[in-house]
Parts: structure tokens; sequence; C-alpha cells
């Protein structure tokens, strides 16, 4: 028997090119959304970045736990959250996992682990930690996940919570999608050294994968998950990944910051679903047929839970008070 | 309404003992860490040395450095895994050593734990407890002086108390601890060896709910936190001249028992608001706009506000003394709205 359960199941890695599927198709809808004016507030996309989320929450239990970012969605419905409540929210629809309360940035679903998606750069490297403890405290075997851009690399907080997990062999593990740039900034003028040495200096162990293929990510994303529940303390993942689109939404002209030719090279050659298609079909795990049912049917799926949203009500009015205080 | 009022029924009412301020607060914490095993605290210094004002000494030998967690100079840092261990099942209490070093975990205190359970709508609860401290006088100057809690005061979804006695700070700590919401405890730490009297036997005080400290006729002041005392020793002084003061101390900022305030200022006619955060922008203009709002009909004169000068609180004996309000400077006002001065 093998004892690599990153080479063991084809069903993982049909079930995971799915996720990624229905990552991407989320986000493609997100965009239409936003950009014909149904959708309010700001739209961070995940596309190009869906192998970090799904190789990472592949490797969790349901009651795990993560924290995500402003550009959540992809670590939402990789955790196990569903479309069509996702799209409630996004709307401010009161069946959204928030109650509309949330909306994109602030989405979170306790009964997956999703502690929720944090506007502040930076804002959830402390819970992660603290949920870290909690389960450490109550004696349970269960880990957290902190996602974080590089652009969080430049917050004290990341430092402060990442020395006590160290200290207290905390059961959290610390994935940085690293995809270059943080708003407008290349990372390369925001953070000096190698990102890799400040938690080695805290004596945490660190791995860098290729945030493209989302089997590395998952290979490494389940040793770390299994030496954190042993007790072996924190770990930090390096994802080297890239955003196929603009910051947000809104951000169309980028010539500014990075080349078209740079992101061209990256949809064309480094685009995670393609990778592991191309690599699925080559092992002969999957052919090309049951990668195209695969499409249709989170096709489906994502049709079916923007109508759900649409046709959802909003809140009651009455609402705006409620859940100041538990 | 008195202290002891607020005890249960069949509690003792006379019965208590002599306690300091700090010994009470040790003693909600070790109860509350007995009674409920998802207690625990975790800040600067708090386990063997007991916190630097010697508040929690003797914990850690009942409970255990688990329960009492030794944590690096991180205000950011615990007050965040406070947060994340609140959302995921403990009942964490955070001890920020000074006051002023809340600006260092303001994100965590203002855009997190205010906010989770809002923002999820309702979903996730951050039962958390931040205790730390306020107050001049001490002569450690402008960054171990400051009373911020306006600051934490300005955000919904936060609850924020002031206890003014050892009895009350028993009581408002233990409701603070069993609160699913964040709570930020602000203790004077001039007032950690004064004593008072502390019933015996379980209780605990509402958040939310004022007492009248003192009962009077002629003047309202409200006094939070060490200006209570302030504020009583003024009443003294005004007995002598025939002016009869009522004292009445909020116990909690938020939420805020407009109605026990409002219902001072209509019995006595005139209202002062003191307390020891800056007067810019500070709690005695919202205190001051409350009754304004609520007893215009009943007020014979302006409400007065007194609160710490707006200066960054000096180092000299000298000059700090001047900058927080005393019981002369209150009774002057007093006397000032009675039409005696
Ligand atoms: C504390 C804080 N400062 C600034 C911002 C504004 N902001 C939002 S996203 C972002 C860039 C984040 O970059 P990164 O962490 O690399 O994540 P990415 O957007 O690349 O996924 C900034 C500066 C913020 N949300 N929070």
């Amino acid at each position: 028997m093998t004892t690599d359960p990153v080479i063991a199941m084809p069903d993982q890695w049909l079930q995971m090119y799915g996720q990624m599927v229905r990552i991407r198709a989320f986000e493609e809808q997100v965009n239409e959304l936003y950009t014909s004016g149904k959708m309010p507030g700001l739209a961070h996309l995940y596309i190009g970045e869906e192998a970090v989320a799904v190789g990472t929450c592949q490797a969790l239990r349901r009651d795990d736990y993560i924290t995500s970012t402003h550009r959540g969605h992809g670590h939402c419905l990789a955790k196990g959250a569903a479309v069509d409540r996702m799209f409630a929210e996004l709307l401010g629809k009161e069946p959204g996992y928030c109650h509309g309360k949330g909306g994109s940035m602030h989405i979170a679903d306790p009964e997956t682990g999703n502690l929720g998606a944090n506007a502040i750069v930076g804002g959830s490297t402390g819970i992660a930690a603290g949920a870290a403890l909690s389960a450490k405290l109550r004696g349970t075997d269960q880990v957290a996940v902190c996602f974080f851009g590089d652009g969080a690399l430049g917050q004290g907080l990341l430092y402060e919570a990442m020395n006590m997990a160290a200290l207290w062999k905390l059961p959290v593990i610390y994935v940085c999608e690293h995809n270059r740039y943080g708003e407008y900034t290349p990372a390369g003028e925001a953070s000096a050294g190698d990102p890799q040495a400040r938690p080695a200096a805290l004596g945490i162990p660190t791995d860098e994968v290729d945030g493209q293929d989302v089997r590395e990510v998952y290979a490494a994303a389940l040793r770390h998950v299994a030496r954190a529940r042993q007790g072996g303390g924190p770990g930090f993942l390096l994802c080297h990944t890239y955003r196929f689109r603009g910051h947000h939404v809104g951000d169309i002209n980028r010539s500014y910051y990075r080349s078209h030719n740079e992101e061209e090279q990256w949809a064309r050659e480094r685009d995670p679903i393609r990778l592991l298609g191309l690599g699925l079909i080559q092992q002969r795990m999957a052919d090309a047929a049951a990668l195209e049912r695969i499409e249709r049917d989170v096709r489906a799926e994502i049709a079916a839970g923007l109508e759900f949203a649409l046709a959802a009500p909003y809140p009651d009015p009455g609402e705006v008070t409620h859940h100041v205080y538990a | 309404m008195s202290m002891l009022s607020q005890a249960p029924a069949g509690a003792p009412r006379a019965a208590g003992r002599e306690l300091t301020f700090g010994q009470a607060i040790k003693e909600a914490l070790a109860e509350e860490m007995r009674r409920e095993p998802r207690v625990f605290i975790i800040g600067e210094d708090v386990a063997e040395a007991g916190t630097v004002f010697k508040v929690l000494s003797g914990l850690v030998d009942e409970f255990g450095r688990e329960r009492v967690i030794d944590s690096p100079i991180s205000e950011a840092g615990i007050t965040g895994i406070g947060v994340g261990a609140a959302m995921t099942g403990m009942r964490p209490v955070v001890d920020i050593m000074f006051g002023d070093f809340i600006t260092l975990a303001m994100d965590q205190i203002v855009n997190q734990a205010a906010k989770v359970h809002y923002m999820s709508g309702g979903k996730l609860r951050v039962p958390l407890v931040i205790r730390t401290t306020m107050g001049a006088t001490r002569r450690s100057a402008a960054q171990h002086s400051q009373s911020l809690y306006a600051w934490v005061a300005h955000v919904p979804g936060l609850k924020v108390v002031l206890p003014a006695t050892p009895a009350d700070a028993k009581g408002l700590l233990k409701s603070a601890i069993r609160d699913d919401n964040p709570v930020v405890f602000f203790e004077d730490k001039m007032m950690y060896q004064v004593k008072g009297l502390v019933p015996d036997g379980e209780y605990t005080i509402p958040l939310g709910v004022a007492d009248v400290k003192r009962a009077g006729t002629d003047v309202t002041i409200v006094a939070t936190s060490s200006m209570v005392q302030v504020a009583l020793e003024a009443a003294g002084r005004l007995d002598g001249t025939g002016i009869s003061a009522e004292v009445v101390d909020p116990r909690t900022l938020l939420p805020l028992d407009a109605e026990t305030l409002i219902a001072s200022a209509q019995k006595t006619g005139r209202v002062i608001v003191v307390d020891e955060g800056y007067q810019q922008y500070g709690v005695t203009a919202e205190i001051a706009s409350v009754i304004a709002a609520g007893a215009f009909d009943s007020l014979d004169a302006p409400v007065a506000r007194m609160g710490a000068m707006n200066v960054p609180v000096p180092f000299s004996p000298v000059l700090e003394d001047q900058t927080v309000p005393t019981a002369e400077a209150v009774a002057t006002v007093a006397m000032r709205l009675c039409g005696r001065a």
C-alpha cells in the first residue's frame, strides 16, 4: 500500500478539479454581476489562484478552521460553502450566509469552520492563532489555516501571532498566497528579503510550492496539517500564484504596475485548472469527456445558485439593528 | 438603587467582607474560572508575576499555566487570539497592562471583536473580556496615565465597564465574563488598594444598570470610576454648605443607563458630569447631551462637564495634579450651579 496519499486516489483529484472549476465559474459570474451593476460593493476576484484554496482545504476536515481575506470567495467555497447562499450574500439578500450584513469581504460560515473573511489586511492572523489555541485548550485535534496575501507580510500582527503560535506549538498553518502584487504595488517593493526567512526565524517549518499546481499545494498542506494535528506546532506554506484579473473588478487599466505580456503568459501557461486537467488526462485518471461533464454540472449549479439569489428577498429593514449584540 | 440591592434575593445584604479592589477582581476571576472551564486569562506577566499590579497573584497556582497564560509583549496579538478563541468556544479574559496600550490593539477591538457578530449575521459570537487599566495621578506621565474608554465606547458592538468600588468590580466582572459580547473593562490602577465591603456569597451586577452612590436633592453629580470617590468627597464638602448632592455612577458606559441619569436630573434640576477621560469629545459630552435631551424641562442650568484637561498627562506632580478634576473643583462648580458662588 502506498503511504503517499497524494498519488493514491483519482477520485480526490476529480473532486479537486470540480472545486476549482466551481470557484472559477462562480467568480466569472461575480464579474458579470458586478459589471452589470447587480452587485453592490467591491469584488476581488480569485481567478487564477484556485489551486491554493482547493489544495489546502482538501487537506482539512470540516471541523477544522480557516480565516480568509478580502479575496475570499475561493476559500469559502473550498471549505464547503454553498454557491446559492454565497451569491445571496454578495447581493445583500436575506438567505445569504450573513443575512446580507457581511457581503463579499466578510462571508463567515461557522458550520464549515469558516471563521470569516477579513477586509483588514492581516487582520485575521491573530484570530486564526486564537482558534488554534482554543482547539488546544479544548483538547480537540482541530487545526486552523490562516490564508493571507503577500501584502500582509507588512503587517506586524502576523509576526506577533506567529511568535505565539511557535512558542506554544499552536496548530495553525499560515498559507501565504503570494500573487506578486498588493493592490498596485509589486511585492518586491513592499517586503524585504525572503518571506520564508521570517517564520523560519521563529522556528516555524516552512514550505514553498508552486501555487498553480494543486497537487503540490495539497501534498504540502497535508504534511503541515498532519504535523499540526499531532501537536507539532505551526507551519508556513508559501504558495507562488497569480491573480489573473485586476486587484478588484474595477481595476481595468493595469499597465502601470504589470505588463499585458506577463498576464497573458500566466493565463496561457500557468492556469491551475488546465494544469490539473492535462495531468489527469496524461496519467489516465480521467478523459476529456469526464472533465467536460464536471464543468457542465458546475455550470448548472452556478446558474441555479444565481437564480436562487436573484429571486431571494432583501433583509427586512428592521434587521439593521439586529445582531449588534449577542 | 444601592449596589447591594443588585444581589439576588436571598443573598446576604448587610453582610460582607472588606476586600481591596484588586482582591475583588481576583476573586471574581477565580470564581468564574472555577465555575466555567472555558474561561482563561492571557496577558503580559499575568502568571507568576500576577500582573505588574499584582492583581492576579496566586491565580496561576490554582489554575496552572494553561489557563493563566503569560504572553509576549504583543497587545494586538493577544487581543486577536482572544477574539479567535472566543469565536471558537472559549471565554478568554485578555489583560492589557495599561489602558494606554489598547491603541496597539485597536484594529482587533474595533474592527474585529466589535463587528464579528454583526457581520456574520449573528452566526459568530465573541464572548471576550479585555481587562485594562486607566487613570492618572501616579506620576507615570503621558503614555501611562490616560483613560481612553471614550475611544472604545464610540464603537457599537462593544460593552464598556468602569467599576468604582470593590463590590461593583467583582459583580460587574463576573457579568462581563458571562456576557456573550466583547466587553472592555477599565480598572483604575490607583484604586487597586482601596478597600470596600464586598457581599458574601455569589452575586453579579448586571451591565447597564447605574447606581446611586449617594442620594441628594439639589444637584446631581454623575461620576465614573475614579471620579466617584471625588464626587462623594465633593458631596461631603457641599453638606457643610447646605447643598444636598446626589452622586450617580453609571458603572457601564455601554450600555448606558440613561433612565437613572435622567431621573436623577429631573429630581435635582442641576447636573455636573465628572470623568477622568479627556474632556474634548469625551464621555462627559455624551452623558451631558443624554441628560439635556431627557430632562430639559427640569433643568435649572446647563449641564456642567468636568473631564481631564486636554493636555498629555504631565509627569511633574505639580502639573499632573491640575489635570484631573478634584473634589474641591467639583464642589465649586456645584456651588456655582446652585447659585451660591
Ligand atoms: C490594514 C489594511 N490596509 C490597507 C488595506 C487596503 N487593501 C486592500 S487589499 C490590499 C492589498 C492586499 O494585498 P495582498 O495581501 O497581497 O492580497 P491580494 O489582494 O494580492 O490577494 C490593500 C492594501 C486594507 N484592506 N487593510
